[in-house]
């Protein structure tokens, strides 16, 4: 019997720990205890038989942290090799009944993945993709990946699970006494990553002893449709004389194991502290519990690496402003390669209260592929929003899926068979929710009837490839009314039909609606609470449309899903139609006081200062508000830095303020402004600080140079093929780190030879006048300031 | 048979002056001191302060022959140490929440980016504070000072040495990237000694 069928009806039992037990038999602080499955091999097979006659029916091999970043890949292989013969040995020793089976144990890498670590997802694929590889040519029956902390990481080590092998894979998280993991995902977004990437168990090992797991336990096996897998620790260790003892003894363990078993686990075993005792006593107290038959939950969910969005009753937004259709202003970020804006679009509307945020950058003249999987990535460093990823080109749309942390919404898919050929794949693969429009080789049917028959053909079609229905949701497609006075009602027809008689969850773009007409905003509204009426689950809409949130709020409260009115009183005041802001609050305390533009800029009151240069571009020439108040502002807060009358929070705080009078300057004229000056600036190799670049970024644009940042951690020939690309006559380097001082010298002796125009400002923590003198810098900048003045002369000797 | 010893942190209390002076502003003013405050909000829902630790008696120490060989090459340590009987290998993280918030305003406003930095920083010393001394009281002795690789001549390397004992991936999530810096970046390893 393969362990896939044993599994459909069976409680499975695994062993319980190993490293403690290594630790007692002499296995030394830093040693790696995979080496004893060649040095200690007969301790090795003897803890392994001692599992199995306990009655587990899975034993890992001693395989935790053999992986290439520990071993050479000629001592891997022996390595794993011997791990998987000891565990075979002792199956074959045991005289225990019942099936027994062998895994392939894979523990994290010990490195965090970027952007808060240093390690590439693709990277960290390839590492487990060799010990995959390894484990299945030694003839694993399952692979075991556990103790993961991280959801991302948790990805990349199932997806080599499953590019490189066809065998059971058990995924399993440590999670913190905050029943979250390290990097912030709950057990729902834990059980979202890893059954839409077509895990065989998920669940929960290390970290917490059994009784803390019961609330994880609980939680996963509300949401999860395959088997749930618990793995717990024998309670928390201490000292005691000269040994390390684990509070939870055999007859404690077992108990709350018959708890969480009788609760519907279905896979059970002991972590660091558990011993065969525990095991044994854990299968006999339990050996009688009738395992929990799996019923598919049917939740349609999403997530990213905090949490999940489950679909169900309280209708979700869906941001749609990351998208360059008819926005100017965006287009030229796009082409100009300026991520922050992207970025800014994406933190603006999480603050107005969406739930996904859509993210499309199509544009002809870029290359979409690179442009969505960076956009994806840079946007998951800011937001912890679900991402819908939004493409027509089928690369980028797997390219974007492959680098997703967590499980995300894919728009989309249509009846069309080519594209459900190219799409569906994708969505077994790597998972995710997938927006299906209703239309297909002959375009859009103008009756719901229509729509509904192309709905049923893509679930079925859907269903060929493995797809279940909640991982699709319906988008019957809002087409403008001004063109077919029935045009609404054959959306809402077809998409009730399909929330109540196919059972599955639906989404407009309701703003289509209205195309063509005047005041769009007050038909969207409407058009938005009809559909809600109906039965809509998710709207892709504009949050800074306040008719939306209206309608939004309104809703819910009248449908009874906000309690005390609790949301909408407190949503009510932000109805405004006050156009989009720069993010993130200044101090609007001041705002009673009057106050010119100026003063606003110098006191750092973003928004206020935002708003005060669009009142005033009504009447004044751009020129003149920049030349009159806002550089004049500058130059005070400047100099009150530079004379320490002002301190560093407040220099910034200004500079912001400026920043954002700039933009509307920016709109108002978005080719304009004179370009002092273009500056590289990143922080070099190997160094990932960057608030001291940020800081110079800001501060340099707002003195009219144009800063490429190429942000952290940049390699030497990527910073000097810029400067000559862009002919830049500066570029400043930051590095934090004595160990990355030498990345920084190696950066400028490049540059001499490649750019040998090029002024080269360095700057950090770790530098001083000596040292910059040493590397060769033209410039040692002490501050952000100070780096602006200098530039300020390279430019004007120009 | 060595002990790691991990505990968890939620009541972490920074002081206000010390945040201050890391954000380079002993004089705030209103403005200054409002975005202080809310940034210490946002950061309070994100901290998690978690350590881990062992004790080691000079046989123990013995028994580990790359963390010997460090100590005994420092003469730094070597003078920290003298007449300590028992030494302390720690590490601390205050977790990746703040490292998140520094990415998401350094993006958008750097003030508050820097206003993080400074709280990170002030919240991971008195997180190690926190630490030596529940370690002082268990052990009911006084330790040294907190000596970190990087400082006087212990080489910075030593982090690896330090890991290889700890192991704080497992334990508390804090890893060591390549270039010897660590991830969550509000991070710090200590060697100290136990006085008699």
């Amino acid at each position: 019997m393969t362990f896939r069928e044993y599994l459909k009806n069976n409680k499975v039992y695994l062993d319980g720990g190993m490293g403690t037990l290594l630790q007692e038999r002499g296995l030394k602080p830093g040693e790696r205890p995979e080496l004893w499955n060649i040095t200690h091999k007969d301790i090795i097979v003897e803890i392994h038989r001692a599992y199995y006659d306990a009655g587990s029916n899975v034993v890992s091999a001693n395989t935790f942290g053999a992986n290439v970043l520990h071993f050479d890949e000629v001592e891997l292989k022996t390595i794993i090799d011997a791990a998987v013969a000891n565990v075979r040995e002792a199956a074959n020793a045991s005289t225990s009944q019942g099936p027994k089976f062998v895994a392939l144990d894979i523990g994290p890498t010990g490195k965090l993945l970027k952007p808060l670590g240093d390690l590439d997802f693709e990277d960290a694929v390839e590492v487990f993709a060799k010990t995959v590889r390894l484990g299945v040519q030694a003839g694993v029956d399952l692979i075991i990946i556990e103790t993961m902390n991280d959801s991302y990481e948790t990805k990349a080590a199932l997806l080599a699970a499953k590019e490189n092998s066809d065998l059971p894979v058990i995924v399993s998280n440590a999670y913190g006494q905050d029943g979250k993991l390290m990097t912030g995902a709950t057990p729902t977004a834990m059980v979202a990553l890893a059954e839409g990437m077509g895990a065989d168990a998920v669940g929960a090992n290390c970290s917490l002893g059994s009784a803390q797991l019961v609330d994880v336990a609980q939680e996963l096996l509300s949401v999860a449709s395959i088997p749930v897998v618990i793995k717990p620790n024998a309670g928390l260790p201490h000292t005691e004389g000269n040994k390390t003892v684990f509070d939870v003894g055999p007859d404690e363990f077992a108990q709350t194991m018959a708890e969480i078993i009788s609760m519907g686990v279905r896979v059970a075993g002991g972590c660091c502290g558990t011993t065969p005792a525990h095991i044994a006593k854990m299968v006999s107290e339990t050996k009688e519990i009738a395992p929990k038959a799996l019923e598919d939950k049917g939740i349609t969910m999403v997530s990213s690496y905090t949490h999940a969005v489950v679909f169900k009753d309280e209708p979700i937004l869906i941001g749609e402003r990351i998208n360059p259709t008819g926005k100017k202003r965006f287009k030229q970020a796009l082409v100009e390669n300026d991520m922050d804006y992207i970025l800014t679009e994406g933190i603006n509307q999480q603050e107005k209260g969406v739930h996904i945020l859509d993210v499309n950058v199509g544009l002809p003249e870029i290359d979409e592929v690179d442009m969505l999987t960076r956009a994806v990535c840079e946007l998951q460093a800011v937001t912890d929003l679900p991402l819908q990823i939004d493409t027509a080109d089928t690369v980028a749309m797997e390219s974007a899926l492959r680098r997703y942390n967590g499980k995300a919404m894919i728009n989309s898919v249509n009846g069309k068979v080519e594209v459900m050929d190219a799409i569906f794949p994708l969505v077994k693969k790597y998972g995710g929710l997938v927006v299906a429009l209703t239309l297909d080789e002959s375009g859009i049917p103008s009756t719901a009837e229509g729509r509904i028959q192309i709905a049923k053909n893509i679930l079925a079609k859907a269903q060929e490839f493995g797809i279940s229905p909640k991982d699709i949701i319906f988008d019957t497609l809002a087409m403008t009314v001004s063109a077919d006075n029935k045009a609404a009602v054959a959306t809402l027809d077809s998409l009730a039909y399909i929330k109540n008689q196919l059972g599955c969850h639906t989404s407009l773009g309701v703003s289509n609606i209205s195309f063509g007409l005047p005041n769009r905003d007050a038909v969207n509204g409407v058009f938005f609470g009809m559909a809600l009426e109906r039965g809509l689950s998710a709207a892709i809409m504009n949050p800074y449309s306040s008719e939306m949130l209206k309608t939004y709020y309104a809703f819910k409260m009248l449908r009874g899903m906000d309690e005390n009115c609790a949301q909408y009183i407190s949503k009510a005041d932000s109805f405004g139609t006050v156009a989009p802001k720069t993010a993130v609050t200044g101090s609007v305390a001041a705002s009673q006081e009057a106050m010119d533009l100026r003063q606003a800029i110098i006191k750092g009151l973003k928004d206020m200062a935002y708003q005060m240069t669009k009142e005033k571009i009504a009447t004044v020439e751009p020129l003149e508000i920049v030349n009159q108040e806002i550089i004049p502002a500058l130059n005070y807060v400047g100099q009150g830095f530079e004379q320490k009358t002002m301190y560093l929070p407040q220099l910034l705080m200004s500079a912001e303020a400026a920043k954002s009078a700039f933009q509307v300057i920016k709109e108002a004229m978005p080719k304009g402004g004179n370009n002092k000056g273009t500056c590289v600036l990143a922080t070099v190799k190997g160094d990932i600080h960057d608030i001291g670049k940020n800081i110079v970024k800001l501060l340099m644009e707002n003195y009219g140079f144009m800063v490429v940042d190429l942000g952290k951690d940049v390699k030497p020939a990527e910073i000097v093929d810029k400067v000559v690309e862009l002919h830049a006559p500066m570029v400043g380097l930051s590095a934090l780190m004595t160990t990355t001082v030498p990345a920084m010298e190696e950066t400028i002796v490049l540059v001499r030879e490649k750019a040998p125009w090029c002024k080269v400002i360095v700057g950090g923590a770790v530098l001083t006048q000596e040292y910059a003198d040493k590397i060769g810098a033209d410039k040692y900048a002490s501050d952000a300031m100070e780096a602006v003045r200098y530039a300020e002369q390279i430019c004007v000797g120009e | 048979m060595i002990t790691v010893v991990t505990k968890t942190y939620n009541n972490i209390e920074p002081d206000n002056r010390e945040i201050l002076r890391y954000a380079g502003c002993m004089e705030p003013d209103n403005n200054v001191n409002t975005l202080m405050q809310s940034s210490l909000v946002e950061a309070a829902a994100v901290l998690s302060g978690k350590a881990c630790y062992v004790v080691l008696s000079q046989e123990e120490l013995e028994e580990i022959p790359e963390l010997n060989q460090v100590i005994k090459g420092s003469q730094d340590l070597q003078y920290l140490l003298r007449g300590c009987s028992k030494i302390v290998v720690m590490a601390a993280t205050i977790g990746v929440g703040i490292d998140r918030l520094m990415a998401k305003y350094g993006k958008i406003a750097p003030s508050k980016a820097l206003m993080f930095h400074a709280i990170g920083a002030e919240t991971i010393e008195k997180l190690c504070d926190m630490v030596c001394q529940e370690i002082s009281q268990e052990l009911g002795a006084e330790l040294t000072y907190r000596f970190s690789p990087g400082y006087g001549d212990l080489p910075l390397e030593t982090q690896r040495t330090v890991f290889d004992i700890l192991n704080p991936p497992k334990h508390i999530g804090l890893t060591l990237q390549e270039s010897t810096l660590m991830a969550p970046s509000k991070s710090v390893t200590a060697i100290m000694g136990v006085k008699n």
